[in-house]
Parts: C-alpha cells; structure tokens; sequence
C-alpha cells in the first residue's frame, strides 16, 4: 500500500495523523497533487477501519459534518487568510462551526469527540482544523473547549509528527501554493441553494427601474394590415416554410421541422416589432400525385384540391399562422417559372442533352424509375425497382433493368432517347459561392445546413436535368421541349414566388429585394442542398435582382419513440390524427417545440411528453400563473394591490429580466428550443418566490404583513403577464387565455419584447382582473399508454417484410391439407377486414388486420407450393 | 427534500416504522430523533444508520476498501451534487465518463452510493431534454437502472429514458 500526499495541502494533515494513530504500514510518498482531494477523510476512515470496528453514526455524522459545514467554512478560511491577507476576518468565516463544535465537546463529558478513545472524527476534524488553530494572529481562542480538545489530540502519538510533515514549520504560508491552485470559495450566503447566478445591486437598481416605466403608449397596431409590404427603415422579414408535398400527410417531424418552427419565429418576430411576412403552400406537381389520382381514380388536380384542403385543415388546428397558404399549381407558377427559364436561357446557363429512358407505348407516357420493374442486372434478382435492386441493393439505371416491366400494365416499355436541358451549375459555380461566403458569415445559418452545404460543394457541381417527360407540371415553354414539364426540384421553390404574387401583385417588393427584405428558410435537413445551391443557382443565373436566402434554419430529424416514422406501417402521429388524441393543439406545439430537434436529432415519446405537461406545464409554469391570479381574487377582491418593492423583490425583477434577455438572444438567432427553457425557468423561480413569501400566511397577519402579502402577489401577477406574452409564439391560445383572465392591457404584447427585454409593471395597483382559472390538465398515464398503443402500429413481428421472403424461398413442397385450413382462414380475416373498413374503424386497427390477412395469405401460398408475392414497398414515402 | 428521501429509502429497506425527522438550519439538514440515543444529524449519517438497522450492510460496500468506495459517492453526494457550487453539467460529465464501464457507482452491486446518488440527481435528469440525455448515455442508462430497481423510486416520478440511440448528426 502506498500513499500519496502533497506538501502544504491541509487534507494530507489528517491522513497522516490517521496513519501514525492507527500503526498501519504503508508508504508514504510526497507528490505534487493537481487533481481533486475530496476523499481525504474517507482515506483515514479507510485507515481506520483496516484495524478496528466500522465506524460508529456519531464518527459518520462528525464525518459527514466536517464535509458539508467545516471544510466549505475552511476552505473560505484559508483564501482570505493565506491568499487575499484578510486574516482578520477569519474568525468570523469561523464562528459558526467552531461554536457548533465547542458547544457540542462542552456538553460532552467524554475527552473526545465520540468516547474516551480517539476516533477517525478526532483525527479528521483535527487535521482539518489545526493549521488554523496553530496561528495565534487569526485569535481563534475564543473556544476553550475546541482548544482543550485540540491540545490533547496534538498530544495523542504522530499528529505533531504529521503536522511538522505537511506544514513544514511555515505555518499556514506552507498552503499556499496549494490555496492558489483551487478555484476561488463562494460565499455561500448570497448564493440561496440554487446554483443560480448572482445578482449585483446594479441589476437590481436596474430591473426597478424598467419595472417602473410605462407601457408603450403609442404602440403600433398589434394587427397586421394586409398586404404586408416591406417598409423603409424597418426590419423586413420574409420567412418561408418548406413547402410540404401535397399527397402525403405530414406527420410530425415535418411539422416541427419546418411549418412549427417558422411560425414561432414569425410570431416572435412580430412581438419584436418587425415588419414580417409568413409564406408558404402544398408543392404539387410531379410524378407522386400522377401516381396518386391513378389510385384514387381521380384527375392530379382533383387530387390536389382534396389534399391541399387536408394540408389547410391540419395547419389551422396546430394554429400555423401563415399571412398566406398557398399551392404551386397557379398561373403566377407558370408566369414566374417560365420566365426565370428563359432568363436562364438566355443568359446562357442551360445546357442541352440526351437521355435514355423507358416508354411504355401501352400507357402512352415515360416511366419515372418506380414505375418500373426488372431483373436487376448485378445480382439476377427478378423484382428489383428502376432505380434500386432490394436484394442486393445496388443503384441501378432504370435502362440497365434486364426484361423491364411497366409497373402499370405489365407491358415491356421501350428505350427511347429524349432531350432535356440541364442547369449548368458548374459554371454558376464562382457566383454561388461568392454569395455563399457573404450569406452564411452575415446569416443565422444553422450548422447542419452550412455543412451540407459545404459537402455538396466540395464533392463538385454537375449539370442537372430541370425537366421531365410527364403531364403534371409546369410547362416547358421553349418549342423544342414543348412535351415536358420542369423538374419539381426546380419548380417548387419558385412556388415561394408564386405564392407570394398570389397574395399580392406587388410581390417583387420582397423577392426582387435583396437590399430591403432578410429571407429566412425554415427546413428539415434533407432539403438544405436544393435551397442552398440549386435554388439559389437559378435565381442568381437569372440575374434580376432576386432575394436570395440570408438565414437558413435546418432541422435534424424527429424519431417517434424507439423507431421512425412511418406511414405504411402506422407508426406514429400524423398530423390529421393530432387532434384526436383531446389533447389540446397548444400542448402539442409546446412539447413539440421543447423536444425540437435543435442541433441533433430528437425524439417524440408519449411518455415523456405526458412527464413534460404534468411537470413543466402544469406544475411549473401553470401552477405559478393560477397562483398570483388566484391570491388577487381570493385576497385583494380582484384587484392588483399594492406594491412596495424590497431588495428580495428587486433581486427577483432582475433575474426575471436576466432570463428575459437571454430568451431575446436565443430567439433573435433562431434557438427556439432553448429559448422555451428561460421561460419555464422564470415560472420556476415565480414558485420559489411564492414560496418562501408565503403570502398566503402574511395575509392573515398584521398590517406590514399584509402589505407584504400584496407585494408579492402583485409581483407574481405581473410576471404572469410577462410570461404569457413570452409563450405567445409557442401556446398562442394559451397566451391569450391568460391575458384575458388577468384582463391584461393588449399594449403588453409590443412592450415586453422591445431591445434587450423590457419587463414593466403592466398590471398596477388597483387593475381589476378577469376570472382566473386552471390552464392545463394532467395526462394520466393510461390515457397516455392507450395513446402510445394506438399509434404504435402492428407489433414488430409482423414487420420486416425482406426477410419473410428471402427465408420462405428454401421453403419447398406443398400442403393441400394445411392449404384447406388457410383458404378458410384467409376468408374469415378477409371478412374481417371487410368489416372494420365498412365500420370506420382505427386506422392502426385495420392496418393490424390487413397485415395478419396477408400473412394468411402468403401461408397459403406456401402451402400450396406456390411463391409468394412479394411484399408490398415499405420504404418512406416522400 | 431530503426528508422524502429518507421515507422513501426507509419503505426500500422494509423498515416497518417510520422515524421521526426534522431539519436544522438554512440548509435545513435532516436530523433524526432518536428515542433512546442523541440525535443523528445528516443525510448519509442518517442513510447509514438505517441501513444498518434494516441489517443490510451488503448497501454499504464490502470490505474496507468498498466501504470506502461507497462513502466517497455518498461524500460526493452531499458536498459535489447539494453544494450547487459546481455546476450541473460539469458533474454530469464526470459521472458520464466514469459510468462508462460501470453498472453501478460502487462494486457490482447496488449500494446506498446509487440509491442516494439517484435521489439526488433526480431533478438534475428530469430536467434534461432527450438530447441532453443522449449527451450523458451513460449516466442516463444507470439512472434508468436505478429507476426501475425494485423499491427504489417511491416518491419520484419516473423519467422517461429512450432506449434508441439517435441518430448523430455526423454521417454527412
């Protein structure tokens, strides 16, 4: 056994003594101690109990003493003694211990700490407190208890010896070097058991001082007057939200990433005073939705219509409040995407060339890569896609399929070379990354986007393909390609265009206005490249004065619990499905918001969303907005009382205000997800501040009592008031419901937002207030697992459809009697099936149903000798 | 706080009496009366003593050495975790990293080191966002253990740990 000590460092002290005092045999070696020394007196309990009995509650207690109280006090002690030369302020620092400890060895009647013997709590605590005690200047005498206790453990065998050993005979100078190693002690009086930050008489003075200020009289109109146009001398805000394809649901991780976040900053943007305008509709040309009004017999622009009107529907519940919600099949679409086409052209930035691609002559039209099957040319596979094998999964050329198929009709397309024209993005390169450079050190670009973008361009730019051989589309207007239609990738940003003309003529105000007007994109991931390259190469090959992006936020992904979202399967929530679950849309945007995939991907647990509703919103946050509200009506008859504010309360404003700040900067860079910690951390401490004001009580009590009882009851109010106008871009319903209970004065909402965070007393004495009552509800929790059931989709077994088939294929032989059994089966389930779909029944049910009837069926394949169909395509649907 | 704390460490040990407590001080440090001995004062002086009473000392480490091992957690309980002098995210970095090959804080066996570590970091881990605790993987993954030891959790609320990993941003 070998033991390490330092020279000077005080904890050493009673490891030696416990050493000498307990005889055990151990090396000593002095080294030079950097790390942390925490344990020292958990050695000489060690020590200690190597040679005798564990020890005893009343040893573990002054064990546990000397840690939490003494050494803090010490180590307080010993920087102003030995570093800051404040000597004479130790006994002060002291006081408190050292009487604990007197007083508890005067009533004692025993030589020692815990008996008659000396214990680990002797030697510790006499290690701990000697160099002090040593040093007559500091006049710690005062305790002659402590002193004769001392004097005796000094007495006992090896502690002198120890003593000389690590203080060298220096006295308390022997530490310093040591002293100055470790970080400065705060002073635990100013610092009320939170880890919270300190408070200078500044801020506080501050914070009083704003508290006292008027509301913005002369605010401007809190509603917006359409159409927004960008004015001169303000903040021109355009922000847009990728635009969702119009044949899916979106489900949400697209709401998050794109729809939700942009409209909290919007929101935001205009408590702040800017002028800000919100864009954003359905994408819904291409193949997909020609794919899709196959399915459903219906024409692609039936399909849109429908689906636009889902998308709509969907939106207003989550409370997206977008100026104006628009769709890209629009005349002003034609008009915007033909002309930046021709300037293009005409400025030399299209390119000509010929591809191959298959054409069924039965259906009459080129087939996009899904629409065809084939042998896959590596690997023989019979069933592999047009644009990837599933066996082997290599990529593949849809003209490189052996006997390709029409997915359609069975029939064999043909090769046929077409001409396309393609962007020549390698010669618009040197612009795009001039403007880049500017954009992304001037912008708020998120990191993900910067570095995707950054990929892209390091691996080279390639011409690419803007049309395609199909109907649904915007039209091609050059006369050698008068069949086709643009590419989706380049015509659907140009919807952020067209929408925006569809909501005013005026429209090249903020798109031809780069000078004027800031853009914000607000995206997953997966979209960064087409709107920070592609994109912006067509408007800058146009070359008229476009407003390219200047911050582009970006959104990891959102999982759904231990898995992904999927639509085929039933996994997760859909943004259709949301409002059925009765929990309020404004709760959804708020845990949404909080597990914001910000910076690295997240996830959506039903559990935890029900955990962050019961304690942040209604224990937090709800609780402590009821509470002020409360004590107004039950204590002061509805009306705010009055207010005198003392140092506690002032030192409150200005952490409030502190927090205000920090929201204000977090938010301003687009940190939404951080942003919403400041606000429950306010609440947070409004509940501390009731707390321990407990006005509740003084309310009963004498006249300065009362008076006190107002105070703070006035103060929780107003803060009331502040944080509804803070939650306003996440819970807007929630936001207005507690003005409207605190009968809040609309003029709040330009106030409290203004420069860095101007929190007045919106609510002054003598303003009645509405009628408070609770704002959220508690989750139970089995309400919360029959939600999680519902949309957990089938159990996993059922799942993974590849390896079903692949095992199956060695699978050999048939079975007429198993065959008869299955028949049956597969009729039973078929009806089944049947009926739940006539009934209206659970989505996830039915999806549960048909997924046991295909697995009938694929039995009953087996059995009788048959191969199986394939699976149906699970992948993610786009 | 720490007064729910030694109820709910009082049911884990199937102590069928419940002790009397109160609190001293600012800090208000639990002290235990006792009928027939002096007061304990103390959070883990008073967790100790129970242990001892429901005669389970196995809680308390074996031998010396890992008697030693569990009073250092305890120590670092009360003067690292309650101090607030250091700050959050620092201390979940440390127990990050040395719960990377560790099941439990002190030998292979849960001791009173995990059951008051687990108290006192509850409200630390209730506050974290998912991505925070995937941040700290390691201590996340020994606090879902502890939750869900039988008998431990009592008058906490459960804290919902996922078992995916997510993604990491880094595959671009």
């Amino acid at each position: 056994m070998e033991l390490f000590v330092s020279e000077g460092n005080p904890h050493c002290l009673k490891v030696l003594a416990a050493l000498k005092v307990t005889g055990v045999q151990c090396g000593v070696q002095f080294v030079n101690h950097e790390g942390k020394t925490y344990s020292m007196c958990l050695t000489c309990r060690y020590l200690f109990e190597l040679n005798g009995p564990e020890s005893s509650d009343q040893c573990n207690q002054w064990l546990e003493w000397e840690a939490t109280i003494l050494q803090p006090a010490l180590l307080r002690a010993l920087h102003l003694a030995v570093l800051q030369g404040k000597g004479s302020e130790v006994p002060k620092v002291l006081q408190g211990p050292l009487n604990v400890l007197d007083q508890s060895l005067a009533k004692g009647s025993t030589a020692y700490l815990t008996g008659e013997a000396v214990s680990v709590a002797d030697v510790v605590l006499w290690g701990a407190l000697h160099p002090v005690l040593s040093v007559s200047s500091l006049a710690l005498s005062d305790h002659k208890s402590v002193k004769a206790w001392s004097d005796r453990v000094a007495a006992v065998r090896g502690c002198q010896s120890a003593a000389q050993k690590v203080l060298q005979g220096k006295g308390l100078e022997a530490m310093k070097s040591y002293m100055q190693k470790q970080p400065a002690p705060q002073s635990r009086d100013t610092q009320p058991c939170n880890g919270e930050r300190a408070v200078s008489e500044e801020e506080m003075e501050a914070a009083a001082l704003i508290w006292s200020k008027d509301l913005n009289a002369c605010s401007h109109p809190a509603e917006k007057q359409h159409p927004v146009m960008p004015q001169e001398g303000n903040r021109n805000v355009l922000i847009t939200s990728a635009l969702p394809y119009v044949n899916n649901v979106p489900h949400l991780g697209n709401i998050i990433g794109c729809v939700l976040s942009a409209d909290v900053f919007s929101r935001y943007g205009q408590l702040r005073g800017w002028n800000v305008l919100f864009v954003c509709g359905t994408d819904e040309y291409g193949t997909a939705t020609e794919n899709k009004a196959r399915e459903e017999g219906l024409t692609p622009q039936q399909i849109c219509d429908k689906y636009h009107a889902v998308h709509s529907s969907i939106y207003k519940w989550f409370q997206i409040d977008f100026d104006f919600f628009g769709r890209t099949t629009t005349e002003k679409q034609t008009e915007i995407a033909q002309d930046i086409f021709w300037r293009l052209h005409k400025n030399g930035f299209l390119v000509e060339d010929t591809v191959e691609q298959l054409r069924c002559e039965n259906c009459q039209r080129f087939l996009a890569d899904r629409f065809v099957e084939g042998t896959c040319p590596h690997c023989s596979y019979p069933e592999a896609r047009g644009d990837q094998c599933d066996k082997c999964g290599r990529l593949i050329n849809a003209v490189e399929l052996r006997e390709p198929q029409c997915k359609v009709c069975r029939q064999t397309p043909e090769i046929r070379s077409s001409k396309h024209l393609f962007l020549d993005l390698p010669k618009l390169e040197t612009q795009l990354e001039n403007w880049l450079e500017r954009s992304t050190s001037s912008g708020d670009w998120t990191a993900n986007a910067k570095q995707i973008t950054r990929s892209w361009l390091r691996d080279g730019l390639k011409p690419r393909c803007i049309t395609r051989d199909l109907q649904w589309g915007t039209p091609v207007p050059h006369p050698d390609f008068k069949e086709k239609v643009f590419y989706v990738w380049f015509d659907a940003p140009i919807g952020y265009l067209s929408i925006t003309a569809n909501y005013t003529n005026e429209w090249e105000k903020w798109w031809k206005n780069p000078h004027q007007v800031e853009l914000y994109n607000f995206m997953a991931k997966d979209n960064v490249p087409f709107h920070s390259v592609v994109f912006p190469c067509s408007l800058l090959g146009a070359q008229d004065n476009y407003t390219l992006v200047s911050h582009l936020i970006a959104t990891e992904y959102l999982n759904y619990e231990d898995t992904k979202f999927s639509k085929s399967r039933g996994v997760g929530v859909f943004g259709d499905m949301a409002k059925d679950t009765g929990i309020p849309s404004d709760v959804w945007r708020f845990y949404l918001l909080y597990v914001r995939p910000e910076g690295q991907d997240s996830a959506f647990s039903w559990a935890d969303m029900a955990l962050k509703n019961n304690s942040e919103l209604l224990n937090n946050l709800g609780n402590f907005i009821n509470r002020g509200g409360m004590f107004v009506t039950k204590f002061f008859g509805g009306c705010v009382p009055a207010m005198e504010l003392q140092q506690e309360d002032k030192k409150l404003l200005a952490v409030v205000g502190w927090e205000l700040q920090q929201y204000i900067q977090l938010m301003d860079k687009v940190k939404i997800r951080d942003a919403l910690k400041h606000i429950l951390n306010i609440s947070r401490h409004g509940n501390q501040y009731i707390q321990v004001n407990e006005p509740w009580k003084k309310i009963k009590g004498g006249e300065s009592e009362r008076q006190r009882a107002g105070t703070v009851t006035g103060v929780s109010v107003n803060i009331a008031c502040l944080l509804s106008v803070m939650l306003l871009p996440y819970m807007p319903a929630v936001s207005q419901t507690i003005r409207d209970q605190l009968n809040a004065p609309q003029t709040c909402i330009n106030t409290m937002l203004q420069g860095p965070g101007t929190f007045v007393c919106a609510l002054r004495a003598g303003h009645r207030i509405g009628t408070v009552s609770p704002l959220f509800q508690k989750l139970e929790a089995d309400q919360i697992e029959a939600l999680k059931k519902r949309f957990g989709g089938q159990q996993p077994a059922a799942v993974p459809a590849p390896p079903v088939v692949a095992e199956v294929k060695v699978v050999d032989g048939s079975d007429p009697e198993k065959a008869k059994q299955l028949a049956e089966a597969v009729a039973e389930q078929g009806d089944k099936v049947r009926a739940l779909k006539s009934q209206k029944a659970e989505k996830a049910v039915i999806t549960a149903e048909v997924s046991k009837l295909l697995d009938l069926k694929k039995q009953l394949a087996l059995a009788e000798g048959k191969s199986p169909e394939p699976a149906p395509q699970k992948g993610k649907k786009k | 706080m720490a007064l729910r704390e030694l109820a709910s460490l009082e049911k884990y040990l199937g102590l069928k009496k419940p002790n009397k407590y109160s609190t001293q001080g600012d800090k208000k440090v639990p002290v235990l009366q006792n009928n027939n001995a002096p007061p304990l004062v103390g959070l883990v002086t008073i967790a100790c003593h129970l242990v001892k009473e429901a005669k389970r000392p196995e809680l308390l480490g074996d031998g010396a050495e890992g008697r030693a091992v569990v009073q250092q957690w305890l120590e670092y309980r009360v003067t690292k975790l309650d101090s607030h002098t250091e700050d959050t995210k620092s201390i979940l970095k440390d127990l990050n990293l040395y719960m990377q090959d560790k099941v439990y804080l002190a030998g292979n066996q849960l001791t009173l080191a995990d059951v008051l570590m687990y108290y006192g970091i509850h409200s630390v881990i209730l506050d974290l966002a998912v991505q925070e605790k995937e941040q700290y993987v390691n201590v996340a993954r020994w606090f879902d253990h502890i939750q869900h030891h039988p008998g431990v959790r009592h008058h906490l609320p459960p804290v919902v740990v996922l078992r995916n990993r997510l993604y990491t941003s880094r595959h671009h």
